[in-house]
């Protein structure tokens, strides 16, 4: 056995020592020998072709267990958009009460952390976790499962409404050694409920760490949920990010995936239509730079007739930065009447930057309205051409361009503060952000 | 049920007396493979030593490689062991004796092809007297080619007579190691076609196994080696529209192409070998290695090709574009009916300055079929300007076939532009509804539907070619809708 996998589980061995007892100690006790299995993929491995993780691999990262506070102050100065909602803070991968605040929430609505979770409401946990991720699809997914502590639990009865979004907060800090957070988040909305989550992760300095977040989602029928997932790590962090979400009858999901930092990320959005009626609506944009590489896997699988899926994914590569996106549609026996769509686009930058893309289809019905593009390139010469021929100099038309490239994306976002938070988060990444911003604000 | 049963016990008796009636010749060497038969290949052939050390080289790098999985199809493992590795040119007292001992489902094929009688003869293996032989038509022909200085032979020959040639290019664009298939191939092959087209030369005529004498009998590991050298240009046609007679199940070719400066290679295929039977038994395990290399600058390799037949396809004509300003093109029409399965498509390897390639794939599956197309676009650092557009569309017929897009684009050059769109549909009811109110019955106007589905594709065969692949398409079509 490799030494970074015997790291991980002498790691097990010093937090749950009892071994196995409760049906939670058998989860984490077969997850951590699927692990074992498994080890960390391997580029020999389809799904991780152009993602290598030994680097992951060097670092003997420890499970946090410490909790630490932040000075007062400390959040509300950090680049998060934070429009009003009910907060679940996590530092350094564990949750942190103080800087937490739910408000009161109306009845058949839970908003709470795993760890609380699990003593006051362990049907509730037990009856749907681990149930609709599958801990054997990769080693990252049965670390996680091994590891189940850390995360949040929101729970919609039926009927119920989320007067405000929940938020979760991610705050990495630097510490003296490696350290890694296991979060594990479960939403469940139930029949003809309705409610917005965002995922904020958030990394200080350079600080080193390994995020790895595995999060369930299940739809009741008729029930919506708005799902936002921005990831700004650190430069040196890795972030390991895994959704699975089941949709029944008439249920809508949609999806905004931002990710802006980290060394290395890796971001799997796996989605089964189950019911007919289901949509799912997964837009997501990348930017890398430096030496970053960034990977977002996503599998839609259309199991039964007449569900929708859309996907719309942009990438901007800049420097030496490395973009992967690898886009599934399975259109599985008798789903007649699906309507597929995906669409990648990318935007190199740099003649140093790299990316590869793969957008597939596996169809097995013959009624479907299935298709797929994805493009690489760079700004449209006549796009360039035409604002020069209004005296904008070069520079500044290839900002404006390529902030508009990252538009398409931004602008879907439904919520304000938030939209506005990561145009300029875009903005700031991109030369003469200045000029643009009296561009674009008049 | 029961009859379901008896018509598999009867194919298994049809195969058991099948393999009694084999006379032991002696010029077959017995099953297996191992270093001694590959030197007997090579010595009944009377190869040159550099030639049986290129051989047993890839052999011994074969030995450590395993069966691919990654492709989208499913099989029963194959016994290499099982495999005789040579067996002479089957003389034609084996086949028939008359197209009355033919299959007459065969020959219904051929009479809807519009087939002419004596090539109906030649493709059902029966025993053809000299006079009706093609062997006139192919004298003229060779007269022709040398006088404009063109080499046509089969491998063999060209080992004999240009070993130069065949030492300096063999192995140089699909080498003996380059996957498990063409290992083997490199290792095993009997014959194949040898072709070199000298400079500034226009081949004066399509060149086409068709008509090369034993063109028939190359055996299941075929080679072909297609040489154009500065400024030339020829058009090569492989396999023809008629299903043709063949035994053994697995096929594993090699086909290479080389374009220096300026010259252009066009390469057509229509393949249309046994697809197994209604039930997907038997039919032929086609897993080819083709590949074009675009060795100068300017240079440009067109692939084109209908695939129709085989149970399982398994094959990625590609080019690799090395010299700046040099095109590369796929034109492709697969067809899975039946138990077919196809995993083909292309790799566009864009290594110089300016290269531009263009894929255009069109998938067609029926029945209880599997399509998939897979490919590549690589866009390698010093592909400056490189360009590339891909369309893959495919066609369902019935609810029991499947239709699958694996493209993979990487790309690390900022001013390449890649673009890739795939798109799946069904025959719509009001197109049928539309041809149907007209007077047209419903066989003919799926033809018509699938016909135009692949216009894009079938617009680059050369003439006649594309005539008949649009009448194979109706009959492996025949009988998928209704």
């Amino acid at each position: 056995m490799s030494d970074v996998l015997s790291h991980y589980l002498q790691e097990h061995e010093r937090r749950y020592p009892e071994g196995t007892g409760d049906r939670l100690g058998e989860l984490r006790q077969s997850a951590l020998q699927e692990f074992r299995n498994l080890g960390f993929p391997t580029r020999r491995q389809e799904n991780w072709k152009y993602t290598d993780v030994r680097k992951l691999c060097k670092h003997e990262f420890r499970i946090n267990d410490d909790v630490v506070d932040l000075p007062a102050g400390r959040i509300e100065s950090l680049p998060i958009a934070r429009p009003d909602c009910h907060e679940l803070v996590f530092v350094n991968g564990r949750y942190s009460p103080a800087h937490s605040r739910a408000d009161k929430l109306a009845a058949g609505i839970i908003v709470t952390d795993l760890a609380a979770a699990l003593n006051q409401q362990p049907e509730l946990v037990s009856d749907h976790i681990a149930r609709y991720s599958d801990t054997a699809s990769s080693g990252f997914t049965a670390l996680n499962t091994a590891f189940l502590q850390q995360g949040s639990v929101i729970s919609l009865a039926a009927g119920a409404v989320l007067d405000k979004p929940v938020h979760l907060i991610h705050i990495n800090t630097q510490q003296q050694q490696p350290y890694s957070g296991q979060l594990r988040n479960l939403i469940l909305l139930g029949d003809n409920s309705e409610g917005t989550v965002i995922e904020s992760y958030f990394g200080l300095d350079d600080a080193v760490y390994f995020t790895n977040s595995v999060c369930e989602i299940r739809l009741d029928p008729g029930s919506r949920l708005q799902h936002y997932r921005i990831q700004q790590e650190s430069s040196n962090s890795f972030h390991l990010g895994h959704t699975t979400v089941r949709l029944q009858k008439d249920s809508r999901y949609e999806s905004s995936v931002v990710s802006l930092g980290a060394e290395l990320s890796r971001t799997d959005l796996n989605c089964r239509l189950e019911q007919s009626g289901a949509v799912c609506v997964l837009n997501g944009l990348y930017m890398v730079n430096g030496q970053q590489h960034t990977d977002h896997h996503i599998r839609v699988d259309h199991t039964v007739e007449a569900t929708t899926s859309t996907q719309n994914y942009r990438g901007i590569l800049d420097e030496q930065g490395r973009a992967v996106f690898n886009g599934k549609v399975v259109v599985h026996k008798g789903a007649d009447k699906t309507d597929a769509r995906q669409s990648n686009a990318n935007l190199l930058l740099s003649d140093k930057a790299e990316v590869d893309t793969k957008p597939e289809l596996e169809i097995y019905a013959d009624d479907v309205k299935c298709s797929h593009g994805a493009t690489v390139g760079q700004l449209d010469k006549n796009m360039l051409f035409y604002l020069r021929s209004r005296g904008i100099d070069e520079h500044t038309a290839r900002s404006l361009l390529t902030f508009a490239f990252a538009g398409e994306i931004i602008r879907n976002i439904h919520m304000a503060s938030i939209r506005e938070r990561l145009e300029q988060l875009v903005l700031g990444r991109l030369p003469d952000a200045e000029t643009i911003r009296e561009f674009t604000h008049e | 049920m029961a009859t379901e049963n008896s018509n598999i016990e009867e194919l298994v008796r049809k195969e058991y007396q099948h393999g009694f009636v084999t006379e032991i010749d002696a010029d077959t060497v017995p099953p297996g493979l191992n270093e001694d038969v590959i030197r007997l290949i090579s010595a009944k052939k009377d190869e040159p030593e550099w030639l049986l050390e290129w051989r047993l080289k890839a052999y011994r790098h074969w030995l450590t490689m395993t069966h691919p999985t990654w492709a989208h199809v499913q099989h029963p493992p194959i016994d290499y062991q099982a495999i005789s590795y040579f067996s002479a040119p089957k003389s034609k007292k084996d086949g028939p004796k008359s197209l009355d001992e033919v299959d007459p489902k065969l020959l219904e094929t051929y009479e809807k092809l519009g087939i002419p009688l004596h090539e109906q003869k030649m493709l059902a293996g029966v025993a053809v007297d000299a006079v009706f032989d093609s062997v006139s038509v192919a004298t003229t022909f060779k007269e022709k080619l040398a006088a404009a200085g063109v080499i046509f032979c089969s491998f063999s020959e060209a080992v004999q007579n240009h070993p130069e040639l065949v030492r300096q290019y063999l192995g140089t664009v699909v080498p003996g190691a380059d996957n498990f298939f063409a290992a083997l191939n490199s290792a095993v092959f009997t014959d194949g076609s040898f072709c070199y087209i000298p400079k500034n030369t226009r081949c004066p005529m399509e060149l086409s196994t068709y008509f090369r004498i034993n063109a028939s009998n190359t055996g299941q590991f075929e080679r072909t080696l297609i040489i154009a050298d500065e400024g030339s240009h020829v058009s090569y046609l492989e396999g023809c529209t008629a299903p043709q007679r063949d035994e053994n199940q697995l096929h594993a070719a090699v086909v290479e192409l080389v374009a220096l400066d300026n010259a252009q290679i066009k390469y057509s295929t229509v393949q249309n070998w046994y697809p197994g039977d209604e039930n997907g038994v038997g039919g032929i395990y086609n897993f080819v290695t083709k590949r074009g290399d675009c060795r100068g600058v300017n240079s440009k390799i067109s692939w084109t090709q209908v695939e129709t037949g085989s149970a399982i396809t398994w094959k990625y004509p590609s080019c690799l574009l090395r010299g700046d300003n040099s095109i590369g093109e796929f034109y492709s029409v697969a067809v899975t009916n039946g138990y077919q399965q196809a995993d083909t498509g292309t790799k566009m390897i864009h290594l110089g300055k300016n290269t531009s390639s263009t894929i255009i794939s069109k998938g067609i599956s029926a029945g209880h079929a599997q399509n998939a197309y897979r490919g590549l676009v690589k866009i390698s650092r010093k592909a400056e300007n490189a360009r590339n557009y891909t369309q893959c569309d495919s066609l369902l017929m019935g609810k029991q076939c499947g239709a699958h897009t694996f493209p993979y684009i990487e790309s690390m050059n900022p001013t390449a532009q890649v673009e890739h769109e795939a798109t799946t549909s069904k025959i719509g009811d009001d197109q049928l509804f539309y041809l149907r109110q007209r007077g047209i019955s419903e066989e003919d106007a799926v033809n018509m539907i699938v016909n135009g589905f692949c216009k894009d594709v079938f617009r680059e065969l050369p003439m006649e070619f594309a005539v008949e692949a649009q009448k194979l398409l109706g009959v492996t079509l025949e009988g998928a809708v209704g």
